[in-house]
């Protein structure tokens, strides 16, 4: 890489707060997102906590029901558009000019923008809980008529949603642009990182999905203020038909939240498998095909509401279908490990657990594929065993994965791999702990969504308690490596791993302020 | 390739995303008329453009055939209370005219307005079902006290697939907003 005069003046960081108000950085605006998205885990993982708490044993202890259901949607809420979306962001915000030999993004000014619309929109939702009648206790699903009947918290919430939305969409338009625009020379379609491939198709996701959502919640609050009644029965609207439009937009947001975290895995597996990925090829069609088929499953989120047998039966087989192309992927990952000449440092061990714990997550979504089985699932703690599967296992295990790996090229010294493995194994044991028995109280019929339980639950639900503040405490850890890692320790190497493959790990560790200002030739 | 080249192409990729944005949020609202016809064509979810129509000519009558209707009615929001026609359960003959007699009582000392919205399910049962007559084609106001009788006229079309033996009208009263009243 030559170096002119030029970068050397831009190379000195700006200091204090308004190096990070005003920047334009790609790794600043990176790390911010990165930041905010571990606040917000915390945040949420607080909510979590809190309804652990409450049912620790039967009866009412702890919160009010009405708080409860606030916090039951607020979690949810703050986990998927305040942790993980913005996290997986973050990702592409640091790593997606690296990865293609481009100096910065494309809409550099855009970026900054995306970013700090993310604190006030959550901040919104955040107040929602302290205003008369509360948050939005609807669920995150915001399903009416009961979202029609809540207070201001609820016109708060969809307010938030108009912000987060308009970030993520900003946030897919700058990702696609750098990606079609800025790769380097000799960087064809097909040569890109399964990372990048990953977040555009996830990106065109974002795109084609979150403004079906922000029309969704317009109507909403139009019903709610305006006199519409686009899902108000009293004036003829039909509150199936949100559902139908929600889930048009909530399927393709669950590939949203899980894509990016394959394409981390499919970066890491190879690294220390010390292999290249096995189906680089298969691995960018079956992305591609989990995309195109997440937006013709949506009603299999609703089987109950009284659907004709002919649209049960297609939503069913969609549905099945979905289990192919993540298939593939997950025998890819397989055989890339396949006789590789593993070792198991702490990112590869995320990756290996997340292979292994979506695919659990995976089994029971196909159990819930099948119409008449669902209708005993249906809203059960077997649903939100199986959410917990896929969206902390595929995506926050993996954002894990892509911490530990790529944490040595941001800070530029090692991580704790002591500390590492400790948070590693803390997290899937409590994990384990927490959300495994909620698989059986499923079964025996515990709803979701309600503070109170009949005594046959209790022991399960001590047991998923216990698991849960394990796990919420144990996140704690991954503050410590990271605070530890920014402020010192072994000196990182360009290459960090051994012999891993991509070009951000052609640039000195850590990576200095500016990157590829020249493009690199890719052979 | 030209900083200012590829500053241009950025904007222009950016520009044609923005407009699919936009169009998927056109798109969000398209999806409320689409779903009403698609609704309308097949009949789901208990509403159906043909439980408003007036046949031209009368339906024949199936004497063979006996299908029980059941009514039910609730009220949310309005100080109304509704009772349901006498004949909670009737048996009647595909092609037959019937008529029964819903109740309102204003429970308030003020002018009040209610909507009914009609269900009819099973939901396959619905295209079937004709309403000829019905206090649910308009908004229905009651003089503060004031009691009034509420008539239904329908025909349960013969073509009714055979194995439905039972359909169940039932309506939501609501206090009527200033819109149009329910298509069907």
């Amino acid at each position: 890489m030559t170096t002119t005069v030029a970068d050397h003046h831009h190379d000195e960081v700006p200091k204090g707060i308004t190096r990070w108000l005003f920047t334009t950085n790609h790794k600043d605006i990176g790390t911010l997102y990165l930041w905010f998205s571990f606040i917000m885990f915390l945040v949420g993982g607080s909510m979590a906590l809190v309804i652990r708490a409450e049912l620790f044993q039967p009866g009412l202890q702890v919160v009010d029901p009405l708080f409860y259901n606030q916090m039951v949607t607020v979690h949810a809420l703050i986990m998927i558009f305040g942790a993980v979306m913005p996290g997986f962001v973050g990702f592409a915000n640091w790593m997606i000019p690296m990865m293609i030999g481009a100096p910065d993004m494309a809409l550099p000014r855009m970026n900054n923008w995306s970013f700090w619309l993310l604190p006030f929109a959550i901040s919104l939702l955040i107040l929602s809980l302290f205003v008369p009648g509360g948050g939005p206790a609807a669920g995150w699903t915001i399903y009416p008529p009961l979202s029609v009947q809540g207070g201001m918290g609820v016109d708060l919430t969809i307010f938030t949603i108009h912000i987060l939305g308009m970030s993520s969409i900003l946030g897919a338009i700058n990702i696609i642009a750098t990606i079609m625009n800025m790769r380097a020379p000799g960087m064809t379609l097909m040569k890109m990182p399964l990372f990048i491939w990953t977040w555009v198709i996830t990106a065109f996701l974002l795109i084609a999905a979150m403004p079906v959502l922000a029309g969704a919640v317009t109507m909403l609050l139009t019903d709610r203020h305006f006199g519409t009644a686009f899902f108000d029965p009293a004036g003829g609207g039909d509150p199936v038909m949100f559902q139908h439009i929600f889930w048009f937009f909530g399927h393709p947001e669950v590939y949203i939240l899980i894509l990016p975290a394959f394409g981390i895995i499919s970066q890491v597996i190879p690294t220390f498998a010390r292999k290249p990925l096995f189906g680089y090829t298969s691995m960018v069609f079956a992305t591609a095909g989990i995309a195109f088929l997440s937006f013709i499953v949506w009603a299999h989120h609703m089987y109950t509401v009284g659907m004709p047998l002919s649209g049960e039966l297609f939503f069913m087989y969609s549905t099945m279908l979905i289990a192919i192309p993540t298939g593939v992927k997950i025998f890819n990952w397989m055989a890339t490990m396949w006789r590789g000449s593993m070792t198991f440092e702490t990112p590869m061990l995320y990756a290996i657990a997340t292979v292994a714990l979506f695919t659990v997550g995976g089994l029971t979504g196909l159990m819930m594929a099948i119409t008449p089985a669902d209708f005993q699932y249906h809203d059960t703690y077997f649903i939100v065993a199986h959410f917990h599967y896929v969206i902390f296992c595929g995506s926050v295990l993996g954002m894990f994965a892509g911490v530990y790996y790529w944490l040595p090229k941001w800070t530029g010294h090692m991580y704790d791999e002591t500390l590492g493995k400790w948070h590693f194994w803390l997290t899937i044991i409590a994990f384990n702990v927490t959300f495994f028995p909620q698989h059986f109280l499923g079964f025996a019929g515990m709803p979701r969504r309600i503070p109170d339980y009949s005594l046959q639950f209790a022991e399960f639900n001590v047991i998923s308690s216990i698991g849960g503040f394990v796990l919420g405490f144990s996140q704690l850890i991954l503050l410590v490596v990271v605070i530890k890692a920014i402020r010192g320790g072994k000196k990182a190497s360009a290459e960090v791993w051994e012999n891993p493959e991509g070009l951000e790990w052609t640039v000195p560790s850590p990576a200095p302020y500016h990157t590829f200002a020249t493009a690199p030739e890719v052979k | 390739m030209t900083e200012s080249f590829r500053q241009k192409s950025n904007r222009r990729v950016a520009g044609w995303l923005s407009l699919w944005v936009v169009g998927m949020f056109g798109f969000g609202y398209a999806l409320v008329p689409l779903y009403d016809i698609f609704c309308e064509i097949t009949g789901l979810n208990g509403k159906s453009a043909t439980l408003t129509e007036v046949s031209a000519k009368p339906l024949e009558i199936d004497r063979s055939r006996t299908v029980t209707v059941e009514f039910a009615v609730n009220v949310s929001g309005i100080p109304w209370e509704v009772d349901r026609p006498e004949t909670v359960r009737l048996k009647v003959h595909p092609g037959e005219s019937m008529t029964v007699t819903y109740a309102a009582h204003s429970l308030t000392d003020a002018l009040s307005a209610g909507q009914a919205v009609p269900s009819v399910s099973p939901a396959r049962a619905a295209r079937h079902f004709r309403k000829t007559e019905c206090f649910c084609f308009t908004r229905q106001e009651l003089a503060p006290r004031e009691s009034k009788l509420m008539p239904v006229t329908f025909v349960v079309d013969p073509a009714l697939p055979e194995d439905v033996k039972t359909i169940t009208l039932s309506y939501a009263v609501y206090p009527a907003k200033d819109i149009e009243p329910a298509n069907s």
